[in-house]
């Protein structure tokens, strides 16, 4: 009894953390009363600390007691119990959600202490912490989430701030162009999210992933589906993991995404937000054993990421880019992984590489600096690595590859040219329809938005 | 009938109207302002009365205290139930955030005087259920649009032209319905012909060319108050649900999920902020039809959620759009603003309020979009699919036109482009519902769901409208009802005369 009240209060502590500090940072910009940047650098720290010592004293008081399983329920958010319907507001502590709960309070904890002197005096300070209180708070709901409504409601916070935060820079055309193609992929994908999301409430009767596993916890569960309700759900799903992890053929926007501040680049795409797909893939994991169609998808795409991410790592010209493709790289191998039933391995595979790569995108700035003082300590250059059996490779072959790298894989072209362009074309043709009836109605030309005026400086009222 | 504690419903009627009239008096300067924002906000407060009066007789319908109507009139004519007592405060809201944010320099644009009388007509709508009134107030709607275009020396063809088929429609509908016995199948004509009229005010596709072109010619604020109420899917819900058999109105949701789905992909070539604006409401608006038309309780409380919260949410995108374009004219959006800078509280309010309004987990209409989804689900899962589309295409419309605005470059200008306070306030209140609506759902829901009931069983009172598996699937078990809407027992439905009683 003692136990459970603690693991109850340590619990809403973990989950109730974050949310005050989005509250405070949100409402004190909402109602124009900006907090100095020392407050909200301590403000940071205490959620932070909030979060990740209660879910450190939940992990050891698991150990003790031997629990692998501790429920936060905190009641019915919304509920029509006469229509059986509930969206139920609980949260998990298992052996996946802790260690990636405890894995995003570190490394958000790093990211805030850094970013509070890389930031400082900067314009972007305030809004940069504001976004970086929604990302923390949709990590830990996501992580933690017991129901799959509430993985998709931090699922989709997540989405938010990286597209935002991507787009941190905005006074300039090209980081805002980013954010918004990072926006449309995360949407569209999250619209396979959403459906898979309505689909296993629809056929379990509630979101619990509790009531989706027949029995059994993670990673033992054995999943309540029939092999092609698994097939449907879990290829909703994959769709959902591609587009939140840069999965092939979603990968164009990671390098895009490292237009965003160092510190964002770290902990988005390079740590947590980027391993997010694979958290949920994780976290469905039993779904993949009720259909090996499902399961080779799942062993493919990681295999086509892994091979596409490798190439692409290797002919990139600056570090953050580089390292980006080299995070998808290791991002397809942990899928593989999950494809081939190792889930502890890909769990392991995840925070070491997570903490590997926040590491080296904070480092990322002063990389030249580096350099320099190894060789000057080594006094000799730097020797470059290669690949041996890569000479054994014909050359059309080798200029091939370095083609489809360079030009990253040719994913946001093929995207475009299959997509994009037939969308607008066919709308666009709508509007042309739309534009010819209105102006046969009123015998005139009808649309006033034609002379709606463009930026000053492209009109050259400004120079 | 129970009866409220006051007139709130036709003092709130009555408030507008003679407040347009003191406006009138008093021109277009400072003052007509103050007033016009004085009777919006007593009207306001007067719904919000009427909303929490009603909340505690816990009854599906009432009417006024000393109803002076019907004293000279001899007719109940306003009654409150569970469907409009909600939508009214929603509607007087729409009404006062508008003319709070609107500048004093577009007074001469936007006729204060107009607005007053259109709210007050649009209250008496939304107080009226099923009758000649009722036909005879959406008719008059439609007058305040048309006298602007005009004084704006506008072309009205496209207005008149479908303003025109809406009225013969409704007007023919509801003659003929007059007519036939309601347990036949020769109300199904009336029926379609009352459904064609609520769907041309809806601006069900291809029928909207005239909201479109609404938008490019009258002034934003006439706009946005005559589309946002969503008058049409009260119509569909005064003359239609009562009538219509299920195959129908699925039939309908059916094309109003086309029209979400076409709205949402044309709000992405938009390259004029107003235009993309108008297909979100449209999109949106269908996706409230969708749910009203699905004909389940899940469904129907779904849609009345987002009826609620697309009406604060897109009003507010709607006034952020408006208050922009007072300040830099109109906004394109085939280039970048980068007005960010210049007014970083609109920004924020824009992003969160075009969130809202596609129902973005944490804000109010997260809740209401999933039960939509959810009952779409159960009539059929690719419709549910199909909704979900609908909902990312806007959410993709939505911050498109956030980075168009407000970034991507420098808005050089030394003119302060900062919110006026009044506009703080409107922002800020509709802001508030939008978070609080968001964190705390269950009230709301639960009040949806219960007019949501009601509203299904007064359905089944109706052999053409009766539903064997809605029959199963709820039981009606939180009122005891009224003597006036206890549904007839099987055998006297046959009993034209007494169904026509009970049928609304």
């Amino acid at each position: 009894m003692l136990f459970e009240s603690t693991f109850q209060m340590l619990g809403t502590a973990v989950v109730v953390s974050p949310p005050i500090l989005l509250a405070l940072l949100g409402f004190s910009a909402l109602f124009g009363r900006p907090l100095s940047e020392a407050s909200i650098a301590r403000l940071t720290q205490a959620a932070v600390l909030f979060s990740l010592i209660p879910a450190i004293c939940i992990l050891v008081l698991m150990l003790i007691t031997g629990e692998r399983y501790i429920s936060i329920e905190l009641g019915n958010w919304v509920k029509i119990p006469e229509q059986d319907y509930y969206f139920h507001l609980k949260f998990i502590f298992d052996r996946l959600s802790i260690p990636f709960s405890i894995l995003s309070c570190v490394l958000c904890g790093v990211v805030g202490v850094f970013t509070r002197r890389y930031l400082h005096r900067e314009e972007g300070y305030r809004r940069f912490f504001l976004l970086y209180a929604l990302f923390f708070c949709g990590m830990v709901t996501s992580s933690l989430a017991g129901t799959i409504e509430t993985l998709f409601v931090g699922w989709e916070l997540v989405g938010l701030s990286s597209a935002l935060l991507v787009a941190y820079f905005q006074q300039r055309e090209n980081p805002v162009r980013n954010g918004q193609r990072v926006w449309t992929i995360y949407r569209l994908s999250d619209a396979g999210f959403m459906i898979a999301a309505i689909t296993m409430h629809h056929l379990s009767g509630k979101g619990d992933f509790g009531g989706l596993m027949s029995s059994g916890g993670w990673p033992d569960g054995q999943a309540a589906l029939t092999s092609g309700q698994a097939l449907f759900v879990g290829t909703l799903l994959l769709i959902a993991a591609a587009g939140k992890s840069a999965l092939f053929p979603f990968s164009g926007w990671l390098p895009r995404a490292m237009e965003g501040p160092t510190p964002s680049s770290a902990i988005f795409y390079g740590a947590l937000s980027v391993h997010l797909g694979a958290y949920l893939l994780l976290r469905v994991s039993p779904i993949f054993g009720q259909s090996l169609v499902l399961q080779i998808m799942v062993i493919s795409l990681g295999v086509i990421s892994t091979t596409v991410g490798a190439i692409m790592s290797r002919v990139q010209s600056d570090v953050k880019t580089s390292l980006a493709f080299a995070s998808l790289t290791q991002v397809g191998m942990i899928v593989i992984e999950i494809g081939l039933g190792l889930p502890y391995l890909a769990l392991i595979h995840i925070i070491g590489h997570a903490s590997l790569r926040t590491m080296q995108l904070l480092r990322a700035p002063s990389l030249l600096r580096d350099c320099e003082t190894m060789e000057n300590a080594m006094g000799m250059r730097l020797p470059r690595g290669s690949l041996a059996w890569t000479k054994y490779l014909p050359s059309p072959v080798r200029n091939w590859a370095y083609r489809v790298g360079f030009d990253r894989g040719f994913m946001d072209a093929m995207l475009d040219k299959g997509l994009v362009r037939p969308f607008v074309a066919i709308f666009q043709t709508f509007d042309r329809w739309e534009r010819a009836t209105t102006d046969m109605i009123s015998r005139e030309p009808s649309r006033e938005s034609d002379k709606a005026e463009l930026h000053p400086e492209s009109t050259g009222r400004v120079a | 009938m129970p009866e409220l504690h006051f007139p709130w419903l036709e003092t709130s009627i009555l408030v507008p109207l003679l407040g347009a009239f003191c406006v009138w008096l008093l021109g277009s300067g400072e003052n007509s302002m103050r007033c016009a924002i004085g009777v919006c906000l007593t009207t306001f407060l007067l719904t919000l009365g009427e909303l929490i009066d009603f909340v505690r007789l816990n009854a599906f319908e009432a009417h006024d205290h000393w109803p002076y109507v019907e004293w000279v009139f001899h007719q109940d004519i306003f009654v409150v139930d569970e469907l409009s007592a909600f939508l009214l405060p929603l509607n007087a809201l729409i009404y006062l955030v508008t003319v709070m944010s609107t500048l004093r320099i577009k007074a001469p644009r936007f006729s204060l005087t107009w607005a007053l009388v259109s709210e007050s007509i649009l209250l008496a709508t939304f107080s009226c259920r099923a009758s000649w009134v009722l036909v005879g107030l959406l008719i008059a709607a439609t007058i305040p649009p048309f006298v602007e275009l005009k004084q704006r020396d506008r072309c009205t063809r496209v207005y008149v032209f479908h303003m025109g088929i809406f009225i013969g429609l409704l007007v023919t509908g509801w003659a003929w319905l007059q007519f036939v016995e309601m347990t036949s199948d020769a109300v199904l004509i009336p029926g379609a012909l009352l459904t064609g009229a609520a769907l041309i005010r809806s601006g069900i596709c291809p029928l909207h060319l005239w909201i479109t072109d609404l938008y490019e010619k009258a002034t934003f604020g006439t706009a946005i108050l005559f589309t946002t109420p969503l008058v049409g899917a009260y119509a569909v819900m005064r003359f239609v649900l009562p009538i219509a058999p299920s195959w129908g109105l699925q039939s309908i949701a059916l094309l109003s999920l086309f029209t979400a789905l076409y709205a949402g992909a044309m709000s992405l070539v938009q390259t004029e902020a107003r235009r993309l604006f108008c297909f979100l409401l449209l999109s949106q608006s269908s996706l409230v039809l969708v749910g009203l038309e699905l004909v389940n309780p899940i469904g129907l409380t779904g849609a009345l959620c987002v009826w609620l919260s697309v009406g604060v949410a897109i009003t507010g995108f709607g006034i952020t759009l408006r208050c922009i374009e007072s300040r830099i004219s109109r906004i394109s959006l085939a280039d970048f603003h980068g007005l960010y800078r210049q007014m970083p509280m609109l920004a924020g309010f824009f992003v969160l309020t075009g969130l809202a309004s596609i129902g973005f987990p944490g804000t109010a209409g997260f809740v209401g979009m999933q039960l939509l989804i959810v009952g779409c689900v159960e009539i059929f899962p690719i419709g549910g699919a199909l909704v979900v589309v609908a909902a990312a295409l806007c959410g993709i419309a939505v911050m498109l036109a956030y980075f168009r605005v407000f970034t991507g470059r420098d808005y050089p200008t030394l003119i302060p482009m900062r919110a006026r306070p009044v506009e703080k306030a409107s922002v800020l209140a509709l802001s508030l519902l939008i978070i609080f609506g968001g964190l705390i759902p269950q009230p709301s829901v639960a009040s949806r769901y219960h007019a949501a009931k009601e509203l299904s069983r007064q359905r089944q009172i109706n052999p053409i409208t009766h539903d064997d598996e809605l029959e199963k699937e709820v039981t009606f078990e939180f009122f005891e009802p009224e003597e006036s809407i206890v549904p007839p027992a099987k055998e006297e439905l046959s009993d034209s005369e007494e169904v026509r009683k009970h049928v609304p």
